[in-house]
């Protein structure tokens, strides 16, 4: 299936010791080579600091990935002059894979455009850079100023976690998702059990899970205090890398008899739709918990949530059906490829009947810095990752975090509502 | 004083994320307390729970708290992201177990970077932090990322 490495260790072991090229184990601190770096609007951040240090020449621009997906579109000047300063500068540091604004949301760009190998090693300007473990890449997040030194040197100090395994059993009920099972993580694990650690979700259930729900788990990772959240790269892995003209994928997974440093089982089969409170990841609870309570804002998008899959689940419940009056319904589909497929199979078409509004491909309200945020007072129910206190406007707005498919039964209710009630 | 999981999104909201630190400063912890920027003092030092500085990878967290003078922060324990970029920006970060239930707000700390000794003046108390990886200790006794930056100019390494 894939290679064993013969020393008994984990993806991250694994990874990290072809980096560095000698056997490295987890907790020892090393320097080691990126094969990708990703950034976005914090490029200009990372890219100014170069320019003011007086370096002129990133140590590989064929590695650097720049994708502007936060303001967009620029909602006043100095937006636009950030945009303006990155279109330069990317010319400027001669790098050639620049996606600029509407493209999509950076993680998805990233995938869909085949820059995530199993097995890389890839550091990004952002939190959510965690999703590429989906693909079996060891991909983790940094700030914009940690990222003037990859960007300088091609390289950055590590400490190689330990690993703890997430078995999944069971199989997902009819309208229950990748959302709910890590939200359901987060209910009973709590917001740091993997801290520094790097996960690897693994068992039967997750080798039956989609690429785009293995993408919400890897996503979630960084939630619980993960550094890494991975996926074994399997058939489906290498079969989907191939669909997208990446032919020399091969599969990636942990050595059998690799150390762990614990290990939690998590059965689907039980699992109900979920709900994350205001103001935090952990503070889920079960959909008939939350039924009730009136929303005024529903938004489906994000890194998390925001792919074809997601789409579809939202536009089945509301096919047909009328979004309340009092709820405004956001989509932000996570890339142009994304809503191109979505005008195909109709799924846009639906949604627009039944009341939503269509937004530019890009991370929209979820972090709170562009259009789209709340009035004081507002409940938003998101299917993005962070509900913390002011995240999406208003420090005295809630947010709710959910599946599309509980967004979507919610926009229509006006009200929290639990989409197998839906017919 | 602060208790556990305080997220980058409390230390400096996502619509302040692209203005200059300076002006993003005076919003530092605004959804908590409006006057939180104008009531710090030089020196001052943040001590809190459990996973500071969770949530999004913003180096404008560490950021606005290096530019309104905090002299340090002092948690039981650090989320990653936000640990890398204080050690990186130049904000000194200190893991000390039993911190958050031996201090009291107004007290007066002695901190060593040196020996990881924290004093807490009031009490007698002294505690020991966990110490900085060689990576980290590399950064901070060079000053920050920009001088080892300069360095690599300089030289072509670091």
């Amino acid at each position: 299936m894939w290679e064993s490495s013969g020393l008994r260790q984990t993806m991250a072991e694994k990874i990290f010791s072809s980096k560095v090229g000698r056997k490295v184990s987890a907790g020892e601190y090393i320097t080691a080579p990126v094969d990708l770096v990703m950034s976005h609007e914090a490029f200009s951040t990372a890219a100014s600091r170069l320019i003011a240090v007086g370096i002129d020449r990133i140590w590989d621009s064929d590695k650097v990935v720049i994708i502007l997906d936060h303001l967009v579109p620029p909602a006043n000047e100095r937006m636009a002059t950030i945009h303006d300063q990155i279109r330069k500068m990317v010319k400027q540091f001669g790098i050639r894979q620049f996606f600029d604004a509407y493209e999509g949301i950076c993680h998805q760009v990233m995938v869909e455009n085949g820059f995530v190998r199993p097995g890389n090693l890839i550091v990004g300007s952002d939190s959510h850079t965690c999703t590429y473990g989906a693909l079996g890449c060891a991909a983790s997040g940094i700030g914009g100023v940690e990222m003037s030194y990859v960007l300088a040197t091609g390289e950055l100090w590590f400490r190689v976690p330990s690993t703890i395994k997430i078995i999944l059993t069971g199989e997902l009920p009819p309208r229950v998702y990748a959302k709910d099972l890590s939200l359901s993580i987060a209910m009973q694990l709590g917001l740091q059990f993997a801290q520094y650690r790097s996960i690897e979700y693994v068992g039967e259930s997750a080798s039956k899970l989609s690429i785009s729900s293995r993408m919400v788990l890897s996503n979630m990772s960084v939630e619980f205090g993960a550094k890494f959240g991975f996926f074994i790269a399997d058939d489906k892995t290498v079969t989907y890398l191939k669909s997208i003209g990446v032919d020399d994928a091969k599969g990636f997974g942990p050595d059998e008899e690799a150390t762990y440093e614990g290990e939690h089982r998590i059965c689907a089969d039980t699992l109900e739709p979920l709900v994350a409170f205001p103001h935090s990841v952990d503070n889920v609870h079960p959909v008939h918990e939350a039924l009730g309570i009136p929303i005024h804002q529903a938004l489906i998008g994000s890194c998390t949530n925001g792919r074809i899959e997601d789409l579809r689940a939202a536009a089945e419940i509301l096919k047909g059906r009328k979004v309340a009056s009092s709820v405004r319904l956001l989509i932000y589909p996570a890339s142009r490829a994304v809503l191109r497929q979505a005008m195909e199979e109709g799924l846009i078409q639906s949604l627009l009947e039944a009341g939503a509004t269509l937004c530019p491909p890009s991370c929209g309200p979820c972090f709170g810095g562009h259009g789209g945020v709340l009035a004081p007072g507002e409940n938003c129910i998101a299917s993005t990752n962070r509900n913390f206190q002011g995240r999406m406007g208003s420090p005295e707005a809630n947010v709710y975090l959910a599946s599309p498919a509980t967004v979507a039964a919610s926009a229509w209710r006006g009200v929290i509502g639990d989409p197998r009630e839906v017919a | 004083m602060f208790g556990d999981h305080i997220n980058t999104d409390l230390i400096i909201a996502g619509r302040y994320l692209h203005t200059p630190i300076p002006e993003a400063a005076g919003h530092t912890f605004e959804a908590v307390d409006k006057a939180f920027a104008q009531n710090v003092s030089p020196l001052d030092v943040i001590v809190a729970g459990q996973n500071f500085g969770c949530g999004s990878a913003r180096d404008a967290a560490p950021l606005v708290l290096k530019h309104l003078g905090i002299g340090c922060v002092l948690a039981e324990d650090f989320a990653r992201i936000f640990f890398r970029n204080a050690i990186t920006i130049g904000l000194p970060a200190l893991a000390v177990r039993g911190i958050s239930g031996k201090v009291q707000h107004l007290d007066e700390i002695s901190v060593s970077l040196d020996s990881g000794i924290v004093s807490i003046i009031r009490t007698g108390d002294v505690l020991k932090t966990t110490p900085f990886p060689p990576q980290m200790r590399t950064i901070i006794e060079a000053g920050g990322i920009d001088n080892l930056l300069l360095n690599f100019k300089r030289d072509g390494n670091v």
